[in-house]
């Protein structure tokens, strides 16, 4: 292959965004084709993303597709991409949810409508080139160039509260993202001059400055995730953010984190991440608990389904830091997942939001008798969400919690009564909205989706069932990434032989 | 005393050239028509910029770096990679801030020639700063470019605010002029030496008594302190956004740039050099000040409502994130603080490009609030606007990034890690005043709706910045080449002057 594909991936949206600012005329016109450029641009990435998968060959646990360019001669820092298992499935993921988007901003955006997909393009390259990059300082770069687009997609088409949200989602991010940049300048130091994340992956870093370095990178990572108690600004971004807006964040900002952790913290600092696994564990089994019974109790739609989203997030950091194969896969697995389903979930609240300007769930009851493609829409991804068999979630779940008993017992067991909560908020949410007799007069009037959502909802909901029955699909992908990762790293976990025989065993009986 | 020889005032044909240029505007404006003199002026001074950038090339080629000797060592003047790297930037910085200053001084009825004299004179004080080799003509460059200044602040004469600002920053300048004298004159009492390798020798070779050395601390005191107050770090700062308030726009937009790059290069270069040796003792002193200047700087930011003062605050805060890079030392320390000027410079010009290019009628914007809804009135100048603020805070891919990475890089190469850890923190609180400016623009409703008119200087300024935000961090590979050459310059002078053991 000579095409630079994985450039063109991140070079095809910014220059359908750039075309956009030299469109000129009236602006319905523009309007109108600034919403054409950016389906089209962002459906050719898609295709684009398809050869890049159909060129990437998924038995080989190394990095392909590399490019590498001098950017910064005397720092040593390169232009230097390229994929493995690990990042493959999100930057498919990316590709594929950023047309959605578009779609489903087709009518609810109306005003700036050039700037507001030119920003989408331009989240769509910088996720992509965090996905991709092999280099730190290039990591960094699109880690945080893709706070700018988000920040002002959240502030100018957001809620009544935006400015609050998209403020307090930039401070966070970036007060984490400082430290990884001061943590990155360090192990520039110690690695005698290294920005390479192959190459900073096979040090070994002094065990006491791994501690700090793992914390700084934390910082910044767990933000993103968010991992309780620093996901506070997810709600509020979540809510206030236009549909399109939470579906993006949902779907792939969340798992910028947790790649994070795969990609550094897990590699980089295998001892400082064995330290710090309890820890992790015990946030997360928070994060499960908590944030289910905070979802529980929310009158907003919007909100429920953002509480929801940490609480399946803490499932995913968990099965990362188990540090098993099965377990990581599990998480890889789940985070596509969640990509999935936070994303048709946050679509679904769109959908009924576009039609009556509220999030309310009291307004809402009786859905299904006006709108049965909704219902039935809505009800594939609530047991989705609940993790019911047969869908992708339950595969990933289980897979984390089978990877990560052996390590880690108690957090593995409380992770399962969180799994029970989820289906209380999930199955109490869909029985409110969804069934008994139609509340109101606004609910009666409501008309089922339109083909143009149908449309956007296709892919997803295609996707949810064929991963769920046909998981190998996506876990061949990152499987021998994994695993190389783990056999590279000898994560040295403090198993006793007790427990080390018990996952042995386990391992066994799997197959 | 060597006899005269024309090479030894080569190197220094820049600086001789571009005072005759000044006499030369003087004599142009006073015998030209007053409706023309004004523009042709800076016409001419503009052209004097470009034909001192060449002369500076060709006496980089030539064989000396030294020029003026004085006695039987030292040169009062030194041209070398540093002072060239500098020079440009200057010269870049006055250039466009004399683009900027005609729509609006002819707006405001006081476009006069002698407003660009003054800048040319201003200009050729901090190319002498940079060059200077030697305490005396390092004084003599500081009191040409304050002197200038000074006038320039109070220069709409008719405006109550402006010559408030004028009265104010002479009183507090002369004060800090001061200092530097009593400064020199005690450093010059205790080495006998006025040149900066005379110093530098001196001090090297151990002072006679335990009093010569408390004397060269108050004068390190005393010099620092002026130097403080010329780059305006905290807490010598406090003239800073009062002046940069009152003195018109344009007159800001060139004190805000040129002067402080002239500042902050004579800063490293007397520390660097001469004082070197005395590194432990204003090590503590600069830790100290970057710390204050960078906190103080980003946290007054925030709640500023004018946008004069807001700048002003935020010039203070990235001192602050210069000085660790001064702090850091070394190649790549004086290398950051280089790039990082650079940047900066790029970064404020753009900005008060904003603030010349949007008005109603003959008001400019000024406040805060004035910037609200732009980005539906002026897209075009909203978005390079929040290009440019983005960078400020150091988001990347901006260039502004690229400012603090090499700084705390630096930082985190000399060891100083906590330092960088607190410069980051800092930098998130300075992101704060950014993304409320980009608020004001992006988000809320306008009052004061700046008239759509024809682009002006100010709009192309605007715009080349923002391009010059995106691009330069692409190749800032080049910028990286260039400043490290220029820092290590500096440092290979210092080697000269390290103590023998």
């Amino acid at each position: 292959m000579d095409l630079p594909l994985l450039s063109s991936l991140i070079c095809v949206p910014l220059i359908g965004a750039i075309f956009m600012f030299t469109m000129r005329g009236e602006a319905d016109i523009v309007d109108r084709n600034a919403r054409q450029v950016a389906l089209w641009t962002s459906v050719f990435n898609l295709a684009l993303s398809m050869v890049t998968f159909m060129a990437f060959d998924a038995s080989n646990g190394h990095m392909q597709l590399v490019e590498q360019k001098v950017w910064i001669e005397s720092f040593n820092i390169n232009y230097h991409l390229g994929v493995d298992g690990i990042a493959m499935p999100f930057i498919l993921l990316t590709a594929l949810l950023t047309p959605i988007c578009i779609l489903i901003s087709w009518q609810s955006i109306t005003k700036q409508v050039r700037a507001y997909m030119a920003a989408f393009l331009a989240l769509e390259a910088a996720v992509i080139g965090v996905f991709c990059a092999l280099d730190f300082v290039l990591f960094y770069v699109f880690w945080e160039a893709m706070l700018i687009p988000m920040f002002i997609i959240i502030g100018v088409w957001g809620g009544e509260n935006r400015v609050y949200a998209a403020i307090k989602f930039f401070l966070y991010t970036f007060i984490g993202s400082v430290l990884m940049l001061v943590a990155m300048l360090y192990m520039y130091q110690a690695s005698g001059g290294s920005f390479d994340i192959q190459h900073l992956a096979t040090l070994n870093f002094d065990p006491e400055a791994q501690k700090w370095l793992w914390l700084a990178l934390f910082a910044a990572f767990a933000v993103k995730v968010p991992m309780w108690p620093v996901h506070t600004w997810l709600p509020d971004a979540h809510v206030q953010a236009p549909t399109a807006g939470s579906v993006i964040l949902a779907g792939i900002l969340l798992k910028m984190g947790a790649y994070g952790f795969l990609r550094f913290s897990l590699p980089m600092f295998p001892e400082a991440s064995a330290y710090f696994a309890p820890l992790v564990f015990g946030l997360s089994v928070i994060a499960i608990i908590y944030t289910a019974l905070v979802a529980l109790m929310q009158t907003d739609i919007k909100k429920l389904i953002a509480y929801s989203s940490v609480s399946h997030m803490g499932f995913i950091t968990l099965g990362i830091f188990a540090g098993t194969v099965e377990s990581i896969q599990g998480s890889i697995m789940q985070m596509v997942n969640h990509g999935i389903v936070a994303a048709a979930l946050f679509m679904l609240v769109g959908v009924v939001y576009d039609r009556m300007h509220t999030r309310d769930i009291a307004r809402f009851g009786g859905l299904v008798h006006t709108m049965p493609v909704f219902a039935l829409v809505f009800m594939l991804f609530t047991m989705a969400s609940v993790g019911l068999p047969g869908t992708n979630n339950f595969v990933g779940e289980f897979l984390i919690l089978l990877g990560a008993y052996p390590v880690a017992q108690v957090p593995t067991v409380l992770a399962c009564a969180g799994i029970v909560l989820g289906a209380c908020y999930m199955l109490w949410l869909y029985k409110r909205m969804v069934f008994g007799e139609v509340r109101n007069d606004e609910v009666r009037a409501l008309t089922d989706m339109t083909v143009r959502e149908k449309i956007s909802f296709a892919p997803l909901v295609v996707l949810t069932l064929l991963l769920g029955l046909v998981p190998a699909l996506m876990l061949d992908m990152s499987e021998s990434a994994v695993q190389t990762m783990v056999d590279n790293q000898k994560l040295k976990y403090q198993m006793e032989p007790a427990q080390l025989a018990l996952a042995e065993q386990m391992k066994g009986t799997d197959k | 005393m060597m006899p005269f020889d024309w090479f030894t005032i080569a190197p220094a044909m820049p600086e001789i050239f571009l005072a005759c240029a000044a006499m030369g505007l003087l004599m142009v404006g006073v015998f030209s028509r007053a409706e023309v003199a004004a523009r042709s002026v800076s016409g001419l001074a503009i052209a004097a910029f470009a034909v001192t950038y060449v002369l500076m090339h060709a006496a980089k080629a030539g064989e000396f770096q030294h020029a003026f000797p004085k006695g039987a060592v030292g040169f009062m003047f030194i041209a070398d990679d540093f002072a060239f790297y500098a020079k440009t930037l200057i010269l870049a910085a006055a250039g466009f801030s004399m683009v900027l200053a005609t729509d609006f001084l002819s707006r405001k009825g006081i476009n006069k020639f002698e407003y660009y004299v003054l800048m040319t004179l201003a200009t050729l004080g901090m190319m002498v700063m940079v060059s200077a080799n030697d305490l005396l003509s390092m004084y003599v460059g500081l009191e040409l470019m304050s002197f200038s200044l000074y006038i320039l602040a109070a220069f709409w004469r008719d405006n109550l605010k402006s010559s408030e600002a004028g009265l104010k920053y002479f009183v507090l300048g002369s004060l800090a002029s001061g200092m530097m004298l009593y400064g020199m004159s005690l450093l010059y009492g205790m080495t006998g030496d006025t040149s900066f390798e005379g110093i530098a020798l001196v001090l090297a070779n151990g002072l006679p008594s335990q009093g010569h050395d408390v004397a060269v601390t108050v004068a390190l005191v005393f010099l620092l302190v002026a130097m403080a107050f010329k780059v305006s770090a905290v807490p010598f700062h406090m003239w800073t956004p009062d002046v940069y308030e009152g003195a018109p726009t344009p007159v800001t937009a060139f004190m805000a740039t040129a002067p402080k790059v002239a500042a902050m290069l004579l800063l490293i270069r007397v520390l660097y050099q001469p004082l070197m040796v005395l590194e432990d003792q204003w090590m503590q002193i600069l830790t100290f000040l970057s710390i204050v200047t960078m906190g103080l700087g980003s946290l007054m930011a925030i709640v500023q409502t004018n946008l004069k003062r807001l700048l002003a605050y935020s010039s203070i805060g990235n001192v602050g994130f210069m000085l660790v890079g001064v702090v850091a030392g070394g190649t790549q320390g004086i290398q950051g603080v280089l790039m990082y000027l650079a940047i900066y410079l790029v970064m404020t010009i753009g900005l008060f490009g904003v603030l010349l290019s949007l008005r109603r009628k003959d008001v400019f914007v000024e406040e805060l609030a004035d910037l609200a809804g732009l980005s539906r009135i002026a897209p075009g100048a909203a978005f390079a606007m929040m290009i440019i603020v983005f960078s400020l805070a150091g988001v990347p891919p901006l260039v502004g990034f690229f400012a603090k990475f090499y700084v705390f890089s630096a930082a985190v190469g000399a060891g100083l890690t906590w330092l960088a850890v607190l410069g980051v923190l800092f930098s998130v609180i300075a992101a704060y005043y950014c993304l409320r400016i980009v608020k004001v623009m992006y988000f809320d409703e306008g009052k004061f709706r700046p008239e759509a008119s024809r682009p002006s200087h100010a709009h192309w300024v605007l715009c080349a910045a923002a391009v010059g935000v995106i691009v330069l961090s692409v190749f800032i590979d080049r910028l990286d080449a260039v400043t490290e050459k220029a820092a290590g310059s500096l440092l290979s002078m210092e080697q000269t002057f390290a103590p023998k053991h």
